[in-house]
């Protein structure tokens, strides 16, 4: 299929209409308000239903409902719209409900900015709302791979039943890039939904659905956490992905996710000008977080130091102190807000980290 | 025999009275002798032979304990 | 032969709710169980239960049942009906969840005319929680947090919710109905068969407020409770038809 220029949100709009997504219940926040409007042209000529709900929290559990009742259901949001969707997200896994959420990630805290920023990482990764539970959370760093985790995205929600976030920032959303669709089915086996509210009959070989989250006795609520850890073992286990680039020989590793590692690259060319050999190591999923691949490669006997690189004051720096465990030192770029650094930059830390 | 048969099923029973207000024959009673299984005194039929039927006691009962047949 | 002139509906299940005794809660899942019944439509039904009294909903509507946020089941009704047009899909509240926490979800479900059936428990008080000041408490009313009684002056006076609601464009049938006494029962079941016949008409929006009690943090007996709706909230809280259309 031939190459056409999109915008980021509209790209991932229609991916996810191609990845069987029928319903879509948000509300409006910059920088991705082209995926509402995107989805409110393109829903009803695919059969499916566009809602623009009152609030944030609405939408949230609108798709909660959706879900519940067997439907592939999206919704879009910007960092403080996903702050107020973080009640619905945490009753989403608790009721074992597959959605996909995606976070065009701007400036915070608060009201914070409408730039792009990296902020939300520990909200997304570390939890957000309440209780013992996390969501697959994918961070594509271009348009192309925005357009490629999305079948992928609705296919781990309903093959583990779980919430799935797109955690991209404003920069993918706004930017316009050449992308192509495979029109690709997913090649994954995913299971009938008999768990789904459609109405229920006595007499039909299917038991009362009943969504919930509340398991009042402590024996249930055990039971309840231990299905899902034990879910989120064989997620980490078999779904963690990472891209591992230039690493081969490399004498500094940097790290970063999304938009980010993609200047990471522009400066790992530019070293390589000046004869320094630099390696990325970069999360595909955030969680679950590639902590073997982190460790191996920043551990690796050429590696003198990492770096890693943010739009924030240092979150999936933890994650990679903890995987490296203090074997290598680890040092960090980044500012908290919407600057976002270049490769220029990026390059001079290494040099001074180099001469340190 | 009596022209209904009113069937109370005791276990499920909280004592509440509210199908002793309802009955317009005032031919329901909490028990003065029996406790059930929850600790509760449980409705009974005093005169069955006055019983009209209405069902009011059991349109009145929130736990649907009271089963009435006409004979 | 033997006719049975009342007999529970199977479209409530065997299990003991665990209200306490009096508690019109159970009146009205019976009313709503036994019109699904005699509609027809209970292999259609979809229930969405609320965030308190009434939150072990799913354990005894013997139909498909979704738990949701506290009041967030509009929004949540919504999604299901979104996805099932032809299904029967109703939220069952309480005060707080209702009137309080999901007042914005209730208005614009009912905004949008969304074609599902809110029955709506109005009992003055938090039950779940432990007698808590509601937004239909009544001025004087004392609760665990208005150990005073209800200020005005401090926090207002008790929201009518099915007149505000009748006032909603998309709202196609709203009644104020109480289960006090076995005539209103009575009328309370024909509104909320009425309320459902509404949404399988596919009309709008429907509510059903229900007046109830609750013995325990209102601190009474059962029959006080009733006695105590009678005389303090009919009086504010009219009953009858708000909006049909």
């Amino acid at each position: 299929m031939a190459k056409k220029l999109m915008k980021g949100c509209e790209a991932v709009a229609e991916a996810a209409i191609q990845a069987g997504c029928r319903y879509f219940f948000g509300y409006p926040i910059t920088p991705q308000n082209d995926i509402p409007e995107y989805m409110s042209a393109r829903l009803p000529k695919v059969g499916g239903c566009f809602l623009q709900s009152e609030s944030e929290v609405a939408a949230i559990n609108m798709v909660y409902g959706a879900a519940g009742a067997g439907a592939r259901v999206m919704t879009s949001s910007s960092s403080p719209g996903i702050s107020l969707k973080m009640e619905g997200i945490s009753y989403l896994a608790g009721a074992e409900l597959p959605c996909v959420i995606v976070n065009m990630m701007r400036g915070g805290p608060g009201l914070g900015s409408i730039q792009a920023s990296q902020g939300d990482y520990f909200q997304t990764t570390k939890g957000g709302g309440h209780g013992d539970y996390h969501v697959i959370a994918l961070a594509p760093s271009s348009v192309q791979e925005a357009i490629d985790l999305m079948q992928d995205a609705f296919d781990l929600a309903d093959l583990y039943r779980t919430p799935v976030m797109i955690l991209a920032d404003g920069i993918i959303g706004q930017m316009m890039e050449p992308v192509e669709f495979h029109n690709e089915q997913s090649s994954r086996a995913i299971p009938e939904k008999i768990w789904a509210a459609k109405g229920y009959n006595p007499n039909e070989n299917r038991p009362r659905a009943v969504i919930n989250s509340l398991y009042i006795e402590n024996e249930e609520l055990q039971e309840l956490n231990d299905r899902l850890q034990g879910r989120y073992q064989i997620i980490t286990e078999t779904e963690t992905r990472c891209e591992l680039y230039n690493t081969e020989g490399a004498e500094v590793i940097l790290c970063a996710y999304g938009t980010i590692a993609r200047i990471c690259k522009s400066a790992i060319a530019l070293a390589a000008k000046e004869g320094i050999k630099v390696g990325l190591v970069r999360p595909i999923t955030i969680w679950p977080f590639p902590t073997n691949e982190v460790r191996d490669t920043i551990c690796g006997g050429s590696v003198k130091f990492a770096l890693d690189v943010e739009v924030n004051a240092g979150q999936m720096l933890e994650d990679i102190k903890l995987a490296v465990n203090g074997e290598k030192p680890v040092h960090f770029l980044g500012r908290p807000g919407s600057f976002v650094p270049t490769a220029d930059e990026i390059l001079e830390r290494i040099k001074v980290l180099r001469r340190a | 025999m009596a022209k209904f048969t009113i069937t109370i099923n005791e276990d499920r029973c909280k004592g509440c009275g509210l199908c002793a207000r309802a009955c317009p024959k005032k031919i329901v009673a909490l028990s003065k002798t029996k406790i059930n299984s929850k600790g509760y005194r449980p409705a009974e039929i005093t005169d069955i032979e006055e019983c009209i039927g209405c069902a009011s006691c059991a349109r009145t009962c929130p736990d649907a304990v009271i089963e009435i047949v006409k004979n | 032969m033997a006719t049975t002139v009342f007999k529970k509906t199977p479209v409530l299940t065997d299990t003991i709710m665990h209200y306490c005794p009096g508690c019109g809660h159970g009146i009205v899942h019976r009313l709503v169980a036994e019109v699904l019944e005699e509609l027809g439509v209970a292999d259609k039904a979809i229930g969405v239960v609320p965030v308190g009294c009434a939150v072990f909903g799913y354990k005894y509507f013997n139909i498909d049942v979704m738990e949701a946020a506290h009041g967030r089941a509009p929004a949540v009704a919504t999604g299901i009906k979104r996805v099932h047009p032809n299904n029967v899909v109703f939220t069952y509240q309480g005060d707080g969840d209702l009137a309080s926490i999901g007042a914005a979800e209730i208005v614009h479900a009912a905004h949008r005319g969304e074609k599902i059936t809110t029955i709506f428990i109005n009992n003055a008080i938090y039950g779940m929680t432990g007698g808590q000041m509601a937004p239909t408490t009544l001025v004087g009313q004392k609760t665990t947090t208005s150990p005073y009684g209800r200020d005005k002056d401090h926090c207002g006076s008790p929201i009518r919710i099915a007149e505000m609601l009748a006032t909603i464009e998309g709202s196609a049938y709203i009644e104020r109905v109480a289960v006090n006494n076995t005539a209103n029962i009575i009328k309370a079941k024909k509104a909320i068969k009425k309320a459902f016949e509404t949404q399988i008409e596919r009309k709008g929006f429907s509510l059903i407020e229900v007046l109830s009690n609750c013995p325990t943090n209102w601190g009474m007996s059962a029959v006080e409770s009733m006695e105590w709706l009678e005389q303090n909230m009919i009086p504010y809280y009219p009953l009858g038809v708000k909006k049909e259309v």
